[in-house]
């Protein structure tokens, strides 16, 4: 059997040359995982994989092709590569398609902690023991506990090795663990409620206790119970840790490369503007170490760094990958993300909101009324003219406190008003995803429900 | 490449090209019951696929990617182990089966053999004379080029456009303990636009697109592709005079056609059978009761030929079939796949679909409709003395164990004293699966089933599926607009 290796990449991309390309660039991915879940304290499933794909990108001058196989024999590969050349010299030639700079590859790829040397995949029996503790303690959290979705530990391990035919060459290693509960709570007229919890971490002894993430989960479904529709209006919306990263997220995907030079994005034209509250700082950092975004490289082969996306309101950087960056006629921002099947796009590496001095308790407890949103739903979210309006869940604040639990209502507004209007923003930021926040309040949405 | 004898007879592309046998597969499935189980099977897939796509009035992307894998399930009482491999060989097959049966108890005494012979028959629902993978590259970046040109020219307002085609093909290969054996070829194709609208104002994006398990000539017949063209370009422009939607409960009048993803989420989910068998959906232990109008009638179709949605056979080698899911207002049926039939002592109704090798099959939609009614659609709208007429729709989104949903309107105009008046901006529409549906009170003569984009996106797996419905009138749902 066929291994992936460097040497497999360098072979790849002499039988490029071969075939006609001016330049190319390989990419592999192997990877392994095992999952396994548990349900209302029985196995119920185990899942076990092993995959590696090859992904090529072609030149022809200024035109281009991008391919993946799984076939990595290379009787097989040498015809696929011919088919990619001959692809890519039917595609239209791009003034601004090519390899990046040589000069940006950097010489030195660091080491980032991103696998895990104690612990590789986690076998069968010790994933269902951790998946087991978690469902159990949600279970037992309380008798309103009567259902379940499971609970499921995942491990994974990949090897990125990644090669073009400027002489940049270089490969590493990461690791994922991740363990997620769904108890299901049930009140005495039969409605029902999920709650979900998880804990994830490339490193698997920094994992959260189990017991401990049954036990939120738990409660996250209890709260949900009761839940009632409030009336239209208007009224301040505190988002908790996940809510308001997802607002990153959209804040990261307006600010990127592809959709700024479309023209699709409601941040076209704001570099060095003000587009949030002042008191609004959002760093983007591929180096973290350990870090669940964080890579030693990006997909264009460039040194990824630590940046400010928005410092003190002002938007001070757009997210680029070479090819937008060359269309914007900017530099690259070390965010090119790369599927081994499609060409570059951009994304960012680890996104946070740099925290501010309050509690939760304290954001919560200066809304005499309104919203902390726990749960939204559905994609209403317009990259394009900011416009926002998703399903939202959560509890109502009654002279700061959370009153009663709140559901089938929206949350509307628009991304630019939305951001410009974050009152107070928390101290509890806690990374469990590429994409963090802490607590944030904004002034004033529209809530439309009864 | 897959050569023409093999399409006609997937089955053998598969022993052929990685040399399998139908001795090595009677051994790996033995291997897999090896403990205490109640089934086994092995998925094989092979999937070609091209795309190529248009920016700044240039062809300027192409790619093309190849995969390849077999996925071991193994099935006891509610439990399932799955292995896979894109190695598919003998050795790393018999590895996955020992993966997967660790799901099993340890048997006690011998299971019989499996022995592989009887073929499942298929519907014949997509067999293409030619695939779109085989149109020259030149003919199809042609046509892209003639849409940049096309939406350019509709108005002065148009400043970019966005237009992709991309076509597959997957062969799949079902082999389970029972000695069944099921194959299939699935094309499926895709042409989108998108445009994006500016004034001095602001901008605006229009969407359309279409397609299904078709050939290349289904886009130009009729011209198919200036109708996509000319709705996301209008889309984009019609949005740019767009006012703000307005907030809270109202009278929503859906258009025909893809709104049907109304019944995607705010029933179908909560109708597949792993959430009924569970009790964790809201519709669960509900069949018999009303859970719509009498005007009501919903159906889930994977026979309809050349749908996106359709398939010959399920991915566990079941024909698929329609299923009734609403009838006249009372549910009827749960969306199966083999095992969650099987522990709710039902019949497998085709549903277990996979987004591919790398994934255990599940219970998921195929084409989900609703059937016509007899009201004129302007009669509908013409009752409506206040409310919202929404045509397009962009995803939508369900929690099935309360059985709230939404659904997000990309083209939406207020009614007015029984006229469709000004355009609104999109806004999100949020419901509750069991209720919403009590408050149809007009559906429409004019069933339309989508123009065949729908991706539905359940669990980590993506799959292609369908949703159409006629014009139809709901007393109350709540639009999430911004303005009171």
């Amino acid at each position: 059997m066929a291994q992936v290796d460097a040497a497999l990449a360098e072979w790849a991309l002499d039988e490029a040359r071969r075939s006609g390309a001016t330049a190319a660039e390989v990419l592999c991915v192997s990877a392994e995982s095992l999952a396994a879940g548990e349900r209302l304290g029985e196995v119920e499933k185990l899942k076990s994989s092993r995959e590696r794909r090859l992904g090529i990108r072609v030149f022809v001058g200024q035109s281009s092709a991008t391919a993946s196989t799984a076939e990595i024999e290379r009787d097989g590969l040498k015809d696929f590569i011919a088919h990619s050349v001959t692809l890519a010299r039917l595609t239209a030639a791009d003034p601004w398609a090519g390899l990046p700079d040589p000069a940006l590859h950097p010489a030195h790829v660091p080491d980032l902690d991103l696998a895990d040397r104690a612990q590789g995949i986690v076998d069968a029996d010790t994933a269902l023991k951790i998946a087991r503790t978690a469902e159990q303690a949600a279970l037992k959290a309380d008798p309103r506990i009567k259902n379940s979705e499971g609970a499921e530990f995942d491990s994974g391990r990949y090897q990125i090795m990644f090669a073009n035919s400027q002489g940049f060459a270089a490969e590493y290693a990461g690791t994922s663990f991740n363990l997620g509960v769904a108890p299901i709570a049930q009140d005495d007229q039969g409605a029902m409620q999920q709650g979900y919890w998880f804990t994830a971490n490339r490193h698997f002894s920094k994992l959260e206790d189990p017991a401990e993430v049954g036990a939120i989960a738990a409660q996250r479904a209890l709260r949900r119970l009761g839940s009632r529709k409030i009336k239209t209006m208007r009224a301040p919306i505190v988002f908790d840790p996940d809510m308001a990263a997802s607002l990153l997220r959209a804040l990261a995907g307006a600010a990127s490369g592809p959709s700024l030079y479309k023209g699709a994005s409601f941040l076209v034209g704001k570099l060095g503007e003000p587009i949030a509250s002042p008191n609004v700082t959002i760093c983007d950092d591929g180096t973290i170490v350990a870090g669940m975004g964080s890579k030693p490289f990006d997909g264009d082969g460039l040194a990824t760094n630590r940046k400010h996306l928005v410092d003190g309101g002002v938007l001070k950087t757009y997210l680029l990958d070479t090819y937008s960056a060359r269309k914007l006629k900017l530099e690259p921002t070390g965010n090119a993300a790369r599927s081994v099947g499609d060409s570059p796009t951009v994304s960012p590496t680890n996104l946070y909101l740099e925290p501010g001095s309050h509690s939760a308790e304290a954001i919560i407890g200066s809304v005499k009324r309104g919203l902390y949103v726990t749960e939204l739903i559905g994609f209403g979210v317009n990259g394009v003219t900011g416009d926002y309006s998703r399903g939202a869940g959560g509890m109502w604040i009654e002279d700061g406190e959370l009153a009663f639990p709140v559901q089938e209502i929206t949350i509307a507004g628009n991304l630019r008003e939305m951001f410009k209007s974050i009152e107070m923003i928390g101290s509890d930021l806690r990374w469990r995803s590429p994409v963090v926040s802490p607590t944030i309040k904004i002034a004033e949405m529209m809530i439309a429900g009864e | 490449m897959p050569m023409a004898n093999d399409l006609v007879q997937p089955e053998k592309f598969f022993l052929n090209r990685f040399g399998m046998n139908q001795g090595a597969l009677e051994q790996i499935l033995g291997s897999a019951l090896e403990r205490k189980a109640d089934y086994a099977d092995l998925f094989f897939e092979y999937r070609s696929a091209e795309g190529l796509g248009l920016e700044e009035s240039m062809v300027n992307h192409t790619s093309k990617a190849i995969s390849h894998g077999v996925g071991v399930r193994v099935c006891a009482d509610d439990r399932t182990g799955y292995a896979y491999s894109d190695e598919v060989t003998v050795d790393r097959m018999g590895i996955a089966a020992q993966a997967a049966r660790a799901i099993a108890d340890n048997r006690t005494g011998a299971h019989p053999a499996v022995q592989v012979g009887e073929q499942v028959r298929r519907h014949d629902l997509y067999e293409l004379e030619t695939s779109p993978l085989d149109v020259p590259l030149e003919e199809r970046a042609r046509l892209l080029r003639e849409i940049d040109a096309l939406a350019r020219g509709y108005d002065s307002r148009v400043r970019n456009v966005m237009a992709s085609f991309s076509a597959e093909r997957r062969i799949v290969m079902i082999v389970n303990s029972e000695g069944r054996i099921a194959a299939d070829v699935q094309p499926l194709c895709r042409l989108s636009v998108t445009v994006i609208a500016e004034d001095g104002k602001g901008r605006q994006v229009g969407t359309y697109g279409g397609g299904g398990r078709l050939e290349w000539r289904y886009f130009l017949e009729g011209e198919r592709w200036k109708e996509y063209t000319i709705k996301a370009a209008r889309q984009a422009i019609v949005n740019l005079d767009a006012v703000d939607a307005p907030a809270g409960e109202m009278i929503v009048v859906l258009g025909n056609g893809w709104p049907g993803i109304l019944l995607h989420e705010a029933i179908g989910h909560g109708l597949e059978g792993d959430f009924n068998r569970k009790g964790v959906s809201a519709f669960a232990g509900r069949i018999g009761q009303p859970v719509a109008s009498p005007l009501c009638t919903v159906v889930d179709d994977g026979t309809i030929a050349s749908r996106r949605g359709s398939l010959n056979v399920d991915d566990e080698g079941t024909p698929t079939t329609r299923t009734v899911l609403i009838e006249n207002g009372i549910l009827r049926g749960y969306l199966q796949d083999r095992t969650n039939a099987r522990l709710m002592k039902m019949t497998p109704t085709g549903n277990g679909r996979r987004e591919s090798f790398a994934h255990a099959p599940m219970p998921r939609m195929t084409n989900t409709f609703m059937l016509p009614g007899e009201t004129p659609p302007e009669d509908i709208i013409k009752a409506v003395k206040h409310g919202l007429y929404a045509v397009s729709f962009g995803g939508g989104q369900v929690d099935i164990t309360n059985g709230k949903f939404v659904f997000s309107a990309s083209e939406a105009y207020l009614i007015e004293d029984g006229e469709v008046t000004r355009p609104v901006k999109g806004a999100t529409l949020i419901g509750n699966g069991p209720d919403v549906m009590t408050r149809v009170s007009m559906v429409g003569n004019d069933l339309e089933l989508d123009p065949g984009v729908g991706t539905c996106g359940k669990d980590g797996q993506s799959v292609p599926v369908g949703v159409g419905l006629p014009t139809i009138r709901i007393d109350g749902i709540t639009v999430g607009g911004t303005r009171a």
